[in-house]
């Protein structure tokens, strides 16, 4: 391949011929390269828009200051002193564990941060490794990287399965493997295992009668939707009943989705009741607010939230909803009796 | 060329042409192929309802009578698509009850249908003879009784996986009496009950009925009596499949089964009883379809069941049947083609089975013709997908799913690259393939190498960096949809990758590093995209623009940023790059 063209993103350059370009980018449209040399005279550094963090220089770039190194959760600063440790609670949670997974042979992306460069796409097989000086080729070497892979992929054929690798380098990978489970509780990761609602839902109510462990499960589906509306909200909420362990919980994240749509001011009426209820701060909310939380039951009866006991209620929920005090008033009463016929 | 033929000479040759890609082929060939074939263009699929408008497509095919639409992204199936986001059919309904008042034919798929919609559609289109709703959600059964109620000549009622509240108006009844037109009737997701007299009569009444798929409020001693006003059924679903034992009832059963001698298909199976199963045995020999995903029986019995069909072409199973009952599909159906093993507890932390990749190895090494499988399990090796792979070089859809996020190769504890790379190295012709397992760049380096026919992937917990997704995007050349969550990909391979994404119908990223202010350039120069980042947190200008977006859902479109888009969701294109200044 020729001596890679700059590529201007932007599409300012001149230079705008590539061949096989189309799997890279249209003519007018690639990646910037943040190249030493500008062949346009209109020198754009100061207002295109790059990749990195406000303030970071490019090509020499000390700190590939991009979410690579945000997912290592380094604390790598730049100028304007945004610390990037924070940024790994924003990629996915905190079961990535990325930072555990790393081994000693450079396996890993992003391996060395202050002498980091860019991400090197042109490599083709070998994983990225740090650059050092050759700032100028980096992405344009995208080209390249096209030829590459296929000599670079060994042959099935020649493929021996690895023999197991000494121990130094198991453990990263089983902790890998097993990183997100650190809690001793699995938490729910959303949307995983991919099953659709209408299966899992099934299940949860379906458990299977002559398994053994059916018995020993409540709740063995794990999760369960249930879907919540609050009057004059343009739409609806779905949450996992089964991701919170008390009215408490509920409520904190119930007022925090529906915020936005205000909730009216916070009264000091309790509910006296049983199992310490009148903590549950969405009830005081609503209490105090024009508001009511209900929930449709089993039976399709509508409840008071709030009224039996957590797990009875997680139990016959089918859906929450949010609603005008003035139109709640008959319900109480009726939870009330219902609960009692039920004891 | 083309005017030494009249145009009713080409339109009749265009009507053997029913294909959509022949048919877009047919209309580029010239203006005056292009004009005869839109105005004789009888049935079109819109993958995605955003990629174009209601407008434009009424403009260029003023004579539809079949119309299908998708809305959603699939990963709302599992709820990483926020409630709101879009999807509504009711602008493609209103448009087209003015544009098309002969419509004939509608299939929807994760669109958001309202009872206005249907009761719009009940009213607007006389020859109105097919629905199917896939994943749809909005609606009530009081719009399904307005569609039963005015739809005279309604053929096709299809319900799957629909969310539908219930409000107990009697929905079925609503089909008049004069009624007998229905082909297929299937509304296995609907919660509550359904009046079994108007039922009866309605299955009576319409003798022409070939599919017919009942809910769980269907008690199974109401089957027998369905299936004697029904012995032409070629497609089964049952309702609840479960009732003590009792020999007459059995043998009602038994004999209601015997009477349906061109059933090929069997659904429904809900809370199944092991003792009611050979009631189904006289028909099993030409049962090309099982589907007992809801059947919470076990292994043994699954598998004498399983005997009983040598002709199944297609199973979907619960992991009850176990290592030991995929032998025996192995052994006993040669002419399987599709294998669907769903898991009975995919959220506990042990395996309640005992379902290995074994199992999916036995069923590659004795069905040679096993084109399509999707398969739970809870480890995998590399070795087992290297013999999966040579035993089966004409898969054309593999999804694995590992329930572990990143689990390893369990007996080396290596990442399971190679296997998925032997996967798409000897399987030449997979379009569809999802990920699981611990996965590092290497693996879509294999992908982008050797999937050169894969038009749909799912990526998941997988790779190390931007040249994974580099290879991807960079290396499929028939790629349409991909979709990955929690994967450390960002700005990079989709910036330098843009313009393929307009060869694309869609792409969905979700908890990866894309940060806002690629997210911003890209749908600035990309005008034919439609870039949007879905953000619960709130605005993504209230924080710093390198700092990953949560969601994104990039697709082509001729239509511009869409209308409807709630509070959550940014368009990144020009003109709405304004609202951020």
């Amino acid at each position: 391949m020729s001596r890679p063209l700059e590529h201007d993103y932007i599409g300012l350059s001149e230079v705008s011929s590539m061949e096989d370009s189309e799997k890279i980018s249209s003519s007018s449209s690639t990646v910037s390269t943040e190249e030493e040399e500008k062949k346009n005279a209109l020198n754009l550094k100061e207002t295109e828009l790059r990749l990195g963090l406000p303030g970071s220089e490019s090509p020499e770039r000390k700190a590939d200051a991009r979410v690579g190194i945000s997912l290592l959760g380094r604390t790598v600063e730049d100028k304007n002193g945004y610390s990037l440790s924070v940024l790994k609670n924003f990629v996915s949670g905190a079961k990535r564990g990325f930072s555990d997974a790393i081994d000693d042979s450079g396996k890993w992306v992003f391996s060395g941060a202050p002498s980091g460069s860019e991400v090197d796409l042109g490599k083709g097989a070998v994983l990225f490794s740090p650059r050092g000086g050759n700032g100028g080729k980096s992405l344009a070497v995208l080209e390249n990287s096209n030829q590459q892979p296929a000599s670079a992929v060994p042959a099935l054929k020649d493929f021996v399965p690895p023999s197991p690798k000494p121990v130094q380098d198991k453990k990263p990978q089983i902790s890998a493997a097993n990183d997100h489970v650190a809690p001793a509780a699995k938490a729910q990761v959303v949307g995983w295992p991919p099953i659709r609602s209408f299966r899992k839902n099934t299940m949860a109510t379906n458990p299977a009668k002559n398994n053994d462990d059916a018995e020993g499960k409540s709740g063995s589906a794990g999760c369960l939707y249930v879907k919540v509306s609050m009057d004059g909200a343009p739409y609806l909420r779905k949450v996992d009943l089964k991701t919170y362990g008390s009215y408490t919980e509920l409520s904190a994240a119930l007022e925090k989705m529906f915020s936005c749509f205000t909730i009216g001011q916070c009264g000091s009426h309790g509910v006296p009741g049983r199992d310490g209820l009148s903590a549950s701060r969405l009830m005081d909310l609503l209490h105090g607010s024009e508001y009511v939380l209900t929930y449709e039951d089993k039976d399709g009866d509508w409840m008071l939230v709030g009224d039996v006991p957590w797990q009875m209620f997680t139990d016959s929920c089918r859906r929450l909803r949010i609603m005008k005090g003035s139109e709640a008033i008959g319900l109480a009463p009726r939870a009330m009796e219902k609960c009692k016929s039920r004891n | 060329m083309a005017y030494s033929f009249p145009e009713e000479v080409l339109e009749h040759v265009f009507s053997f042409i029913q294909d959509d890609k022949d048919r877009n082929a047919v209309s580029l060939v010239c203006k005056s192929w292009y004009e005869i074939e839109r105005w004789c263009r009888r049935r079109i699929f819109v993958g995605n309802c955003y990629a174009v408008s209601p407008r434009i497509v009424m403009r260029r095919f003023p004579e539809l009578r079949s119309v299908s639409l998708k809305g959603k992204p699939h990963f709302a199936d599992f709820n990483l698509v926020p409630e709101g986001w879009g999807g509504y059919v009711y602008p493609w309904i209103s448009a087209m009850a003015e544009a098309y008042p002969w419509l004939e034919e509608l299939r929807l798929k994760r669109m958001v249908v309202t009872d206005e919609a249907l009761e719009l559609i009940s009213r607007s289109f006389k020859n109105f003879s097919v629905l199917v709703l896939s994943s749809c959600e909005g609606f009530t059964t009081d719009g399904l009784a307005a569609i039963a109620a005015n739809c005279r000549n309604l053929r096709v009622l299809e319900l799957w996986e629909c969310e539908v509240d219930d409000r107990s108006g009697n929905w079925l009844s609503h089909f008049p009496e004069s009624c007998t037109s229905l082909v297929s009737l299937s509304f296995p997701c609907l919660d509550g009950e359904v009046s079994f007299s108007a039922l009866e009569r309605l299955v009576s009444r319409c003798t022409n009925l070939r599919t017919l798929r009942l809910n769980n409020s269907v008690p199974l001693d109401k089957l027998p009596n369905l299936l004697r006003r029904a012995p032409q059924l070629v497609d089964l679903g049952t309702g609840a499949y479960t009732a003590e034992l009792r020999p007459e009832l059995y043998s009602k059963l038994g004999d209601a089964f015997a009477g349906c001698k061109g059933l090929k298909s069997l659904s429904g199976f809900w809370e199944a009883v092991p003792s009611y199963l050979p009631a189904t045995y006289s028909i099993c020999a030409g049962i090309r379809s099982l589907n007992l995903s809801y059947a919470t029986i076990q292994s043994p019995d699954l598998v004498k069941l399983i005997r009983q069909c040598p002709n199944l072409q297609r199973l979907w199973v619960l992991d009850y049947i176990e290592d030991c009952g995929l032998n025996a599909l192995a052994t006993t159906c040669k002419d399987l083609q599709e294998l669907r093993v769903f898991p009975s507890d995919p959220f506990g932390v042990e395996a309640n089975v005992s379902l290995t990749e074994q199992g999916l190895v036995s069923v590659s090494e004795g069905c040679p013709k096993l084109q399509s499988v999707l398969y739970f399990c809870r480890q995998m090796s590399n070795a087992a997908l290297f013999t999966i792979a040579r035993n089966r070089p004409n898969l054309t859809r593999f999804r694995l799913c590992i329930i572990e996020p990143r689990a390893p190769d369990y007996l080396t504890l290596q990442p399971l690259d190679a296997g998925f790379g032997a996967i798409v190295e000897n399987c030449k012709d997979l379009q569809r393939l999802s990920l699981s397992g611990l996965l590092t760049d290497r693996v879509f380096e294999y992908i982008g190498t050797h999937a050169k026919k894969l038009e749909m992937l799912s990526i998941a917990f997988a790779g190390d960096s931007d040249l994974g997704l580099h290879h991807v995007l960079s290396g499929c050349n028939s790629l349409r949809k991909l979709e990955i969550r929690d994967c450390p990909f960002g700005d990079q391979a989709l910036l330098a990758n843009a313009s393929k994404l307009e060869t694309m119908r869609s792409l969905w990223m979700s908890s990866c590093s894309v940060s806002f202010e690629a997210c911003k350039l890209l749908g600035q120069k990309m005008p034919s995209l439609n870039v949007e980042v879905i953000d619960e947190r709130g605005s993504p200008e209230s924080r710093p623009e390198s700092l990953p977006i949560d969601k994104l859902y990039i697709y082509r479109t001729i239509a511009g940023p869409r209308c409807d888009m709630p509070s959550f969701v940014w368009n990144m294109g020009e003109r709405s790059a304004l609202r951020f200044s």
